[in-house]
């Protein structure tokens, strides 16, 4: 079964990297809503200052959403998706192998970019390696989270928006204890509450989503 | 041994057939003829497990196949009418992967021999998406010589777009499977005799319903 | 919801699991919970309106909670029912625990726009704001959202039977989150009223202004009953269309 899972990583990574100009419009999505914020606001540095966080969170949220859509969709239109349903191995098992895949293709590097962002908003240097903590534990969520409702809308017309409607709201925690975090730590509070919670999620998000993105993807394959 | 009992399949409003029972005892081919929209494919998903059929059960040695998942999966090859190839990835690589989630790890001398006894010696390292219609299919029915441990192999339209060298080469794999106590499902439009030890001919347009 | 109903008398509930066992059944039952509604919900407006005695902070403007709160439990509560048929449907595949949630749907969202609705109401006098981004009202909102994508998938998968279990799969997925979201906005935002009805406290309001909220509740949580009875009879007709069951009863009826 390792080699198996091994075989799939191996294979979602190939692909990422043979179609990498999809990687590079995720991250330029992210950059460039993240820049769009100070044209709205004015460039006043205090207020920049405090709303960064949430900014780049909300961007993040946005931009794993815009990938997700990719995750199951050609693989469904193709028939690779069958060949993974009718699998040697639990489809939930392969579900965390996918999942795993797409963070480190869509996840990951928002991650890494998150510090050169934080600089852009003049973010307090003790603040960023929080922001980018809070981004390594939170992306993981928003992959699972959204692959739910990726498998529940695969095929349907409309599906990006729909997967929009049905997955942002489930992104609140995330935000709340992501964006939270790296707020606590500037009021001197200290960030250890709010990403231990995040960290409890994402054991908890690891633990049930799989099983209801492998029962989603059997729905919409029938 | 594969067994459908009393299976109703609908899609949508639809009903495509009811009461339909079949067994499939090791070196029986199945051949599921009819006409378009009849149900062919779906029946042939549904025996994979893909589809859940509206009434009745699918078993495997006796277990209902619902319950048994990757312990039944881990005995079939599925080749659905697409054929699960990814354009960016190279005839080895598709074919590699295919394997490995029927769970079988084959080294890339045997893919090398798989493809070529298909007709696909030195394009083995093209991407799927230079090659021609027939020879991705071929690529794809390259894992059946890789896959000849796992007994129930069910084929949807196997022989649309090969040419007659590859119709003749897939007529021989099939042959050697069922001889080797396999089982076989396929549907087909062509009339391509296949020497199979029994042979039992569905046709959804007549009986069975 | 109709659960209790099915259950009293230790009726064999599979029995009426069929919707053609069910459909005469919801039938007969829609008029006795509407007319029960209609008598608790008058009941709990005299109280509410002319039993209750003025707040002496908030005035008389304080009276809209007999609605508000409410449909802000039922809100909730709705949403609930609705995984627990979802997971019926999905566990032992009966059609009609789909059809009850579905049918469920549509009143979850009213009863959530309701409490949204009343509470900017009473947020005027009262705060002197619309909308203030307080917890309850900020999880509400996010509720309302829940309940809007499960109509959006609904409506945006063509067959039944897909849109059925993708819903159920969607509600189970929605149930756990709830809690989620509703601790978390009440992290992020923790200066909100406390909740003045709880069954571990002592109620801190009037014993008449509780009648009438629970009285209200009581109209609220049987009106919902009535409602999802006949949209279940909707769904039922418009699925069946071919069965013969239908054409019978029809005849049987005439």
């Amino acid at each position: 079964m390792v080699a198996l899972l091994r075989a799939v990583i191996r294979r979602d990574l190939l692909l990422a990297w043979r179609r990498r100009a999809d990687i590079a419009t995720v991250v330029l999505f992210f950059v460039i809503v993240v820049s769009l914020f100070p044209l709205g606001v004015g460039p006043e540095p205090n207020l920049l200052r405090t709303i960064a966080p949430g900014i780049i969170w909300v961007a993040a949220l946005l931009a794993c959403m815009l990938s997700l859509q990719q995750m199951f969709a050609s693989d469904h239109s193709d028939g690779a998706l069958d060949q993974m349903l009718l699998a040697a191995a639990p489809l939930g098992m392969i579900v965390i192998a996918r999942a795993f895949a797409h963070w480190l293709i869509s996840g990951l590097p928002l991650v890494i970019l998150s510090p050169v962002l934080a600089i852009q908003f003049d973010l307090a240097p003790e603040l960023s390696p929080v922001l980018t903590l809070s981004l390594l534990l939170g992306t993981p969520i928003l992959t699972l989270t959204g692959a739910i409702g990726a498998a529940l809308t695969l095929g349907l017309r409309g599906g990006g928006m729909l997967l929009a409607l049905l997955v942002l709201p489930l992104y609140v925690p995330v935000l709340i204890l992501g964006a939270g975090a790296v707020d606590a730590a500037s009021a001197g509070l200290g960030a250890d509450a709010h990403l231990l919670l995040l960290a409890a999620q994402l054991v908890v998000t690891a633990t049930f989503a799989p099983w209801a993105i492998a029962a989603a993807l059997r729905i919409s394959a029938e | 041994m594969l067994e459908a009992h009393d299976i109703e399949i609908t899609r949508g409003d639809r009903r495509l057939f009811g009461n339909l029972s079949l067994a499939l005892q090791p070196g029986t081919l199945l051949l599921v003829t009819g006409s378009n929209g009849s149900g062919k494919t779906s029946l042939l998903r549904a025996l994979c497990g893909l589809l859940v059929p509206s009434a009745g059960a699918i078993r495997w040695h006796g277990e209902n196949i619902r319950n048994l998942r990757e312990e039944y999966w881990r005995h079939l090859v599925y080749i659905g009418h697409t054929n699960a190839l990814k354009d960016e990835l190279t005839a080895t690589e598709n074919l590699g992967v295919l394997c490995a989630l029927s769970g079988v790890h084959p080294s890339a001398e045997q893919q090398r021999q798989a493809l070529a006894r298909f007709g696909l010696a030195g394009r083995e390292r093209l991407p799927a998406k230079a090659l021609s219609q027939g020879q991705r299919r071929r690529t794809a029915l390259a894992r059946l010589s890789l896959c000849s441990t796992l007994p129930l192999w069910i084929l949807d339209e196997p022989f649309a777009a090969l040419d007659s060298a590859a119709v003749s080469h897939m007529q021989a794999v099939v042959g050697r499977h069922l001889a080797d106590g396999g089982m076989v499902v396929i549907t087909t439009h062509q009339e391509v005799p296949i020497p199979a030890p029994t042979m039992t001919e569905l046709n959804l347009d007549q009986g069975y319903r | 919801m109709n659960q209790p109903v099915l259950l009293a008398g230790g009726i064999n509930v599979f029995k009426y699991a069929a919707p053609q066992t069910f459909y005469p059944l919801a039938g007969k039952m829609i008029p006795w919970f509407g007319w029960i509604a209609a008598a608790f919900c008058a009941a709990g407006l005299y109280v509410g309106f002319f039993v209750a005695p003025t707040d002496h902070q908030q005035g008389e403007s304080y009276r809209i909670i007999f609605i508000h709160v409410p449909a802000a439990w039922m809100s909730m509560f709705i949403y609930v029912v609705m995984a627990f048929w979802a997971g019926v449907g999905l566990i032992f595949n009966t059609r009609l625990s789909h059809m009850m949630v579905s049918a469920l749907v549509p009143t979850g969202a009213m009863f959530t726009f309701v409490a949204l609705w009343t509470g900017a109401l009473w947020g005027k006098p009262t705060w002197g704001t619309w909308w203030a981004w307080d917890a309850r009202m900020t999880s509400e909102l996010i509720l309302l959202f829940l309940y809007f994508g499960f109509m959006a998938l609904q409506a945006g998968i063509d067959d039944a039977r897909r849109a059925d279990r993708a819903g159920a799969v969607l509600a189970l997925v929605g149930v756990v989150n709830i809690p989620i979201i509703y601790f978390s906005v009440k992290w992020w935002n923790t200066l909100h009223q406390g909740a003045s009805v709880s069954l571990t406290s002592a109620p801190t309001m009037a014993t008449t202004m509780l009648t009438g909220m629970l009285l209200m509740a009581l109209a609220a949580w049987m009106y919902t009953i009535a409602a999802a009875l006949h949209r279940v009879r909707s769904i039922i007709l418009e699925r069946e269309h071919g069965a013969t069951w239908i054409n019978e009863y029809a005849e049987t009826k005439a």
